[in-house]
């Protein structure tokens, strides 16, 4: 057990959970944009696979990383696009348009990838990194979280600024109302589809990231399925949270250090079965369901199509 | 287009109001024969209607009229397919809710339009702005000029669904201002207010038109049309049949006015059907006793609490009292569908106070409930299925036996019995086969009101059962209650309408906050005595 305290064992574990809990984190904060708004985002993982596509696609064909992620954004504002006009613009039902978009984006990715890459798997050289001066010094955490790409800095900066927006801005008084009641907020004068299309937008954008961050920087690497329910536990982060992005960002860390701590512990050669490290952190997802489920707090009218009139 | 009787209206309102200039300046908002068509009905046909400032403009008319329509046109949720609206005398479009009021038109709906979760000063500023909120000093600045002007006083921290719903009319009234409307509209405003409240909202009325507003109240209701309008346009079925303007104010005295409206509102049907007198009074020894009943609930004021009385055979028990007081939880604990967290309930000198429903049903205590088709029946489903939906699985209508002998639909004998009640109860549908969600609110009542009379009945338990019928249905509703109770039948009324329950209780207890907080014997001088218990203890 001595070679799971050492400080190598936790700086892996540490910058293991950062890693797999950024895209997590994005994923989280942009579909809690989508159901403050009223829109159950169930296409958000669709959106990253395509954010994860396009971004390595980018990112090998043109040799920039910065590129990558613009065109892992753009993958995934487009799927978002496309689950807008249905869900928000002809008001279809948000939960089928949502599974038919992740699968259709599965199908899609999967086949594109194996006309192109599958017989040569091309990986991308390691990413850039942005050590802040000073801080990367610390042991431990310091080349955990201060030796990262700088999307990581820019995921943690994005808590206090949505935050903030929510909280102190008449934007985020818009959005909650879009969730809590259209109606309302169609009659004060504010149309309740450009609101819900825009967050809409934002989750496309958000997992987008996640999904370029997954292949370009975590994996360096594009492969089928690779976003496997990461988009779904990003859900799940944002009914827990209760709206606060705050919430989401420790439920990031909780679930990203559980998906860490199977590949640290197989590497720390522990004991125990394989099997049963692997399925840490779905039992993780569980038992916070089990423990803080009920308490989620959503958006009255989330999931429900606004139309004007119908009443 | 009928032409419109102009008949002179006296001074109805004299009472509070001294008596008021008449307006002379030209429309702020006109409409010019505006049509609206929804699949197979004509909801609007050529109405014009013309909003004076200044003015209390009432308009008037029965469900299906065409008043929600019209609302909906000013405000901008539909756009009219024929006709013309001039706003100040321009021609324009309203053609969603921000055009309608960039122009001017506030409305205050029916149905409260502000989020429940956001404080008060949230929802003021809801929609001002996209990117900032205005500055708190200022607002509470123009809030401070608005109480004095109308005496409207907001606490801007509170979480808008704590307050009542009086308050939250108010905080709509205030977001109209703070637009600096030229025109709002009140629609069916009084519909969750006490008759004080109502008075309240009348004097705010009249405050309101005296800065130069235009005002429009909606109502169906005769009585407050001719007590707050100062000009009352009269629909019906889509078109304007009357306007009653306030230039001619002489001769007319409040019953001939009402008699006037009456004739315009309903063409030559009385609405006063003359009722056979109760043929028999309560009797004998109570059937229903409740003690001390008491139900939780979400909120404070949705529960029972410490609720007692009893009702005897032939005898119309009424429950008044506001909307969301607990009468609900009541009439669904009397019912079994909730669980009484202390108390008793005895039916016939039987404890059935931990009884489910389906036993109490058995024993003969039936309950009507106000969500027709929410609760009482399935849309989809055939009239016949729906008449039989509380005896599935029994006999006769399923075989009896046990394991797979049980159970089998027999469709002939379902079908017969359907017929046998849409003949009894004059349930006007095709067949008995149509699903129950096509007919009628009034015809589905029917439907309901069948299945639970059928069997051997005791006790009757109406939640609102003329809520959101036309007046005619209203009148043969009541007609059936009472005759209900003529048949030795014990019928506790719950309704939110006092007047339905002076027309037919004998005796009428006043719910407020979960409490009784009186009974009264239903005489003379019973609606005073009522208007001060629902003061005494409500919201």
């Amino acid at each position: 057990m001595e070679a799971l305290l050492t400080a190598a064992f936790l700086t892996a574990l540490l910058a293991g959970a950062v890693a797999a809990g950024v895209p997590l984190l994005l994923a989280g904060l942009g579909e809690q944009m989508s159901e403050k708004a009223g829109v159950l985002n169930i296409g958000i993982e669709g959106m990253m696979l395509m954010g994860a596509y396009l971004g390595f696609l980018v990112a090998f064909e043109s040799g920039n990383g910065a590129l990558g992620f613009v065109a892992g954004m753009a993958g995934g504002m487009a799927v978002a696009f496309v689950m807008a006009i249905l869900c928000v613009g002809l008001a279809l039902n948000q939960i089928v348009i949502g599974i038919g978009l992740t699968l259709g984006v599965e199908g899609l990715t999967a086949l594109l990838h194996h006309f192109q890459f599958s017989t040569t798997y091309p990986r991308l050289p390691a990413a850039w990194r942005m050590p802040v001066p000073g801080l990367v010094e610390l042991p431990v955490i310091g080349p955990a979280l201060f030796d990262r790409h700088p999307l990581v800095y820019l995921a943690f900066l994005l808590v206090p600024l949505l935050a903030w927006l929510y909280r102190r801005t008449a934007l985020g008084l818009t959005l909650r109302a879009a969730g809590e009641k259209p109606a309302a907020l169609d009659v004060a004068g504010i149309d309740v589809a450009t609101v819900r299309f825009l967050a809409v937008l934002f989750t496309g954008a958000m997992a987008g990231l996640g999904g370029a961050f997954m292949a370009n920087v975590a994996a360096g690497i594009f492969i089928p399925f690779m976003t496997g329910g990461a988009g779904f536990i990003g859900i799940v982060l944002a009914m827990l949270a209760r709206g606060r992005p705050a919430w989401v960002l420790i439920g990031a860390v909780v679930f990203g250090g559980a998906l860490s701590l199977t590949t640290a512990l197989q590497v720390a050669g522990l004991n125990v079965p394989t099997d049963l490290i692997q399925m840490l952190p779905f039992a993780a997802v569980m038992a916070v369901l089990v423990l803080y489920g009920r308490k989620a707090r959503l958006p009255a009218a989330l999931g429900l199509p606004y139309v004007r009139g119908a009443r | 287009m009928v032409a419109a009787p102009s008949v002179p209206l006296g001074t109805m309102q004299a009472a509070a109001t001294p008596a008021r200039p008449v307006p002379a300046t030209s429309p702020v908002v006109e409409l010019l024969g505006v049509t609206k068509r929804f699949p197979g009905v004509l909801a609007v046909d050529h109405v014009d209607l013309a909003l004076l400032p200044g003015e209390v403009h009432a308009l008037l008319g029965e469900n299906g009229a065409g008043k929600s329509t019209l609302v909906a046109m000013l405000s901008g949720l539909v756009e009219p397919d024929a006709g013309r609206i001039r706003v100040a005398g321009e021609e324009r479009r309203i053609a969603s809710p921000r055009a309608a009021l960039q122009q001017g038109i506030s409305t205050v709906f029916q149905h409260v339009m502000l989020v429940p979760t956001l404080t008060v000063l949230e929802n003021l500023v809801l929609g001002m702005s996209w990117w900032r909120r205005p500055d708190r000093a200022e607002l509470e600045q123009r809030l401070a000029g608005i109480r004095s002007a109308f005496g409207i006083a907001l606490d801007l921290d509170q979480t808008t669904g704590e307050l009542s719903l009086g308050e939250q009319q108010q905080i709509e009234i205030v977001r109209a201002l703070l637009r600096r409307s030229r025109v709002l509209i009140l629609d069916e405003a009084t519909s969750m207010l006490t008759p004080q409240g109502a008075d309240e909202l009348g004097a705010l009325m009249r405050r309101l038109v005296k800065s130069g507003l235009a005002v429009v109240f909606i109502t169906h209701k005769l009585d407050e049309a001719c007590r707050f309008g100062d000009r009352i346009t009269v629909l019906r079925l889509g078109r304007k049949v009357g306007e009653l303007a306030p230039e001619g104010l002489a001769a007319m005295d409040q019953a001939a006015a009402v008699e006037e409206v009456v004739g315009l509102m309903f063409g030559d049907r009385s609405i006063a059907e003359a009722r056979a007198p109760r043929l028999r009074k309560a009797e004998g020894s109570p059937v229903l006793s409740v003690r001390g009943l008491t139900v939780t609930g979400a909120t404070r004021l949705a529960r029972a609490d410490d609720v007692s009385f009893e009702l005897r055979p032939g005898e119309i028990l009424g429950i008044a009292g506001i909307d969301g007081n607990g009468q609900k939880q009541l009439a669904e604990a009397l019912a079994g569908q909730r669980t009484a967290a202390a108390g008793s309930i005895v039916l016939d000198g039987r404890d059935i106070t931990r009884a489910g429903v389906a036993e109490r049903r058995r024993l003969g205590l039936r309950y009507l409930t106000d969500d027709r088709i929410g609760e009482g029946a399935v849309g989809g489903f055939p009239v016949a299925t729906n008449a039989v939906l509380k005896e599935i699985g029994a006999p006769p209508f399923w075989s009896g036996g046990p394991f797979l002998l049980g159970g089998i639909e027999r469709p002939g004998r379902i079908a017969a019995h359907a017929r046998e009640l849409i003949d009894r109860y004059d349930v006007r549908t095709p067949d008995e086969a149509t699903p129950i969600g096509r007919l009628s609110g009034g015809n589905i009542q029917k439907v309901l009101l069948a299945r639970e009379l059928s069997g051997d009945a005791r006790v009757v338990v109406f939640n609102k059962p003329t809520h959101g019928l036309d007046v005619q249905n209203i009148m043969a509703s009541r007609n059936r209650i009472a005759a209900i109770a003529d048949a030795g039948l014990a019928v506790l009324l719950i309704s939110t309408d006092l007047e339905e329950l002076l027309d037919v209780a004998d005796r009428i207890a006043v719910m407020a906050a979960g409490r009784l907080t009186g009974i009264v014997a239903n005489d003379e001088g019973a609606r005073a005595r009522i208007g001060a218990l629902m003061i005494g203890r409500a919201a």
